[in-house]
């Protein structure tokens, strides 16, 4: 027997869920980052469960946009960090409450 | 073998007729050249100045050999300036006798000049500026003698009387050389403005400017008959009104009796320039304009009679004789003295001009020419060696300190003075006086002209004797001038005795020269009936004057501050005569004076009437501003404010969205995903 898709959408948007509210509330840049990847993961994981049960299953494209997206976010993971770090150095802080230079 | 000899002569005098025109342009040319050069380049300055003037001589005399070689030969060219309507205006050079002979003159008393400058002006720092005024000088002069067209003439002429202007304002920073420039300037500018109002009306008459055009030129036979029969009123014809205007701007020129205040003053330049310009060569332009429009200045004379233009020309020519050499008498500067004697012996040529014809006028400029210009140089030699002293009264006994400075002075003086047999000034001093003799209409300028003889012969054995002989009164001790100084004095007085040779009456060379004829030698020319008798008679004038000097002056040697010996026995007469006759007295009182008058009538007009209206439009123009700025204080500027703050209200409200917190943008943008989201679920449900 096998899994539905409903199953597969609903795990993804749980995790989704759950690295939104994370990346809304806290404050700590690290974990909003976390939360972020969270939801990027989440979006892999629709991206497989459509095309494992779409029409062309044996075309791959869902898999190649899926490991695409995984680049990008580990790009995206390293110029985040590096960001905070940078951040860190000129404010000793991580809180993003208090990082708001930017205000306009 | 004599006909193929005219022949290739004849082609020759073609070609260099045509390409006469380098002769002013080589000069003005290295004029230019030396005015884009540096201060410090003395020597090329003067090697190129020297050069070009070299140039012009020799292709001057070129040309002088070949008319002389073809009697009358005329080669005249001309080509079209612009064209305005059916008019053009045309400009042209012209090859004859008279330029030819002027030509050689010009550039080669020029170029002695320009050579001893050299030595004269060693010293000064503005030594290029002056080379490059004397080239522009030369090619300018030589313009106005080489010119076929009144026009060309004109502009030649007024850039010679820029030059002069230049030149006795050399030393500009002494205020009398500054206004020494500036009155020789508007005082021949007098002259230049009937002069063109000459050229003018004979444009407007005949409808060229050309002086010769193949028969079609201005005083050519066909416009001459033209303007004969046109009446100007005042029982003139228009032949005789312009030959006026012209000779107008021939007295500006020339120094002639109204206008001849300049040139005295003009003595404030470099002596150099004195010499070469204020004697002669300028000055002498005049009489050359007179002399080659003479054919203008003589039609309509009845047969042995003489016309207005010409009357009038005598009669200035002889006031400005007696005039000038009066004054002469009781001057006390060096080169003043040769000054007023210039201005004299240009009144003996143009009554020559007058009485005489061409030849007559001009044989007395060419041989004027190089003695006057000798005595300059000489002048200028004394004044050198006396440490720039000027007054003769602070020289004297100079015979022993510059031996060749006397002699070549002395042969100078003694030409002027017309010194029988053996200088040239004796003999075309003598053909004005037989002329004059033989004039149609009234005796008495003969009169006044043999009197002016013994004043001059009066008046250069004062300056002689004050100058050379007797005991040194100056400060310091006189020097002999250098070589390069003292070299053209010498050949200056080669030819102040040599020149009288072509003009005896024997051997009337340069007459028949002019007059396109060969010239034939005979005795007989002093067999004329009155000839001896003259030549006689105006010997025994200039002994009797010579005398007379010698008697007052000669060997004397008064001290600075003694009073003249003519002071002494005659003090009504010495002091109108210092004081130059009160002539720029007479000026002061009247132009200046009207013009001074003139000038303030004029201030109050502008302080009064026009400065009147221009405050009254001034006002008007600021009630209108302080309206404008009502209303712009009021309405403009309360829109701009409103428009001002509303943007700045809105910027604030967007200002206040950029919170610089990273999690309120995250926020916004869920939401904003939710809402999207909401949205397309909503609107895809069937």
């Amino acid at each position: 027997m096998t899994t539905p898709l409903a199953g597969y959408l609903l795990v993804a948007a749980l995790v989704f869920a759950i690295g939104l509210g994370g990346a809304l509330t806290r404050r700590n840049a690290i974990i909003v980052l976390i939360g972020i990847e969270l939801m990027l993961n989440a979006a892999n994981l629709n991206l497989i469960a459509f095309w494992r049960y779409g029409p062309h299953p044996e075309a791959l494209t869902g898999m190649m946009f899926a490991i695409f997206s995984i680049a990008v976010a580990a790009a995206e993971a390293a110029v985040g960090l590096g960001l905070v770090i940078a951040i860190y150095r000129q404010t000793n802080t991580t809180e993003l409450d208090k990082i708001d230079r930017m205000k306009g | 073998m004599q006909d193929q000899a005219q022949v290739a002569a004849a082609v020759t005098g073609a070609i260099i007729g045509e390409t006469l025109v380098l002769v002013p342009v080589v000069p003005m040319i290295a004029s230019g050249a030396i005015a884009l050069m540096k201060r410090d380049r003395r020597k090329t300055a003067a090697r190129l100045a020297i050069g070009s003037l070299s140039f012009s001589f020799l292709y001057s005399l070129i040309a002088f050999v070949l008319v002389a070689m073809r009697p009358g030969l005329r080669v005249s060219t001309y080509s079209t300036w612009f064209v305005v309507g059916h008019t053009s205006v045309d400009l042209g050079w012209i090859l004859d006798p008279l330029s030819a002979v002027m030509l050689v003159m010009v550039s080669f008393v020029g170029l002695l000049i320009f050579i001893y400058s050299v030595g004269y002006m060693a010293h000064d720092e503005n030594f290029t500026r002056f080379f490059c005024f004397l080239s522009l000088f030369a090619g300018a002069m030589l313009g106005v003698v080489i010119s076929n067209s009144l026009l060309l003439l004109f502009m030649c002429w007024e850039i010679v009387g820029l030059t002069s202007y230049l030149l006795i304002g050399f030393w500009y920073q002494k205020p009398s050389a500054a206004a020494a420039a500036k009155k020789a300037f508007v005082t021949t500018r007098v002259g230049d403005i009937f002069f063109f109002l000459g050229i003018v009306w004979l444009f407007s008459q005949t409808g060229t400017l050309l002086l010769y055009k193949g028969g079609g030129g201005a005083i050519e036979p066909t416009a001459l008959a033209l303007l004969l029969s046109q009446h100007a009123g005042l029982g003139l014809s228009a032949a005789s009104a312009i030959a006026l205007l012209i000779f107008a701007g021939a007295a500006g020129k020339s120094g002639q009796l109204p206008l001849h205040v300049w040139l005295p003053d003009a003595m404030e330049g470099p002596t150099p320039v004195s010499a070469l310009i204020h004697a002669a060569t300028m000055v002498a332009a005049g009489v050359y304009l007179v002399a080659r429009v003479y054919p203008l200045m003589q039609i309509g004379a009845p047969a042995g009679g003489t016309t207005v233009a010409l009357t009038v020309i005598t009669w200035v020519g002889a006031a400005t004789a007696v005039f000038a050499a009066l004054i002469a008498v009781a001057q006390s500067d060096i080169k003043r003295i040769l000054a007023y004697s210039t201005v004299s012996q240009l009144g003996y040529m143009m009554a020559g001009l007058g009485v005489g014809g061409v030849a007559v006028g001009m044989f007395h400029l060419i041989t004027h020419a190089f003695f006057k210009a000798l005595l300059f140089l000489g002048a200028g030699s004394v004044i050198h060696g006396c440490h720039e002293e000027q007054d003769i009264r602070r020289m004297g006994g100079l015979r022993a300190d510059m031996p060749l400075t006397f002699i070549t002075y002395t042969i100078g003086m003694l030409a002027l003075c017309g010194f029988p047999i053996f200088f040239s000034g004796f003999w075309s001093k003598d053909a004005i006086l037989e002329a004059a003799q033989h004039w149609s209409v009234a005796k008495v300028p003969f009169y006044m002209l043999v009197f002016g003889a013994l004043l001059t012969a009066f008046y250069m054995t004062r300056q002689v004797c004050y100058v050379f002989l007797g005991y040194w009164r100056g400060h310091g001790t006189a020097h002999e001038s250098p070589k390069i100084m003292t070299t053209p004095l010498a050949i200056l007085a080669f030819f102040a005795m040599a020149l009288g040779l072509i003009g005896t009456p024997a051997w009337p060379w340069f007459r028949d020269f002019l007059d396109g004829r060969t010239a034939t030698f005979s005795w007989h020319g002093f067999a004329e009936p009155g000839l001896a008798l003259l030549m006689l008679t105006s010997s025994l004038v200039v002994f009797l004057g010579l005398w007379l000097g010698w008697r007052l002056y000669g060997n004397k040697s008064p001290k600075p501050k003694e009073p003249d010996a003519l002071e002494k026995s005659a003090p009504w007469l010495w002091a109108p005569l210092r004081d130059r006759l009160y002539v720029d007295e007479l000026y002061g009182v009247t132009v200046v004076a009207f013009y001074k008058w003139w000038a303030r009538v004029a201030d109050w007009l502008d302080r009064r009437v026009w400065g009147g209206i221009v405050s009254l439009v001034a006002w008007v123009f600021a009630l209108w501003a302080r309206l404008n700025r009502l209303l712009d204080v009021n309405w403009v500027d309360g829109g701009f404010d409103k428009t001002c703050e509303e943007l700045a209200e809105g910027g604030g409200l967007l200002a206040s969205l950029q919170s610089g917190r990273v999690q309120n943008y995250l926020r916004i943008l869920a939401v904003a995903v939710v809402a999207l989201a909401l949205v397309l679920i909503w609107s895809s449900r069937p």
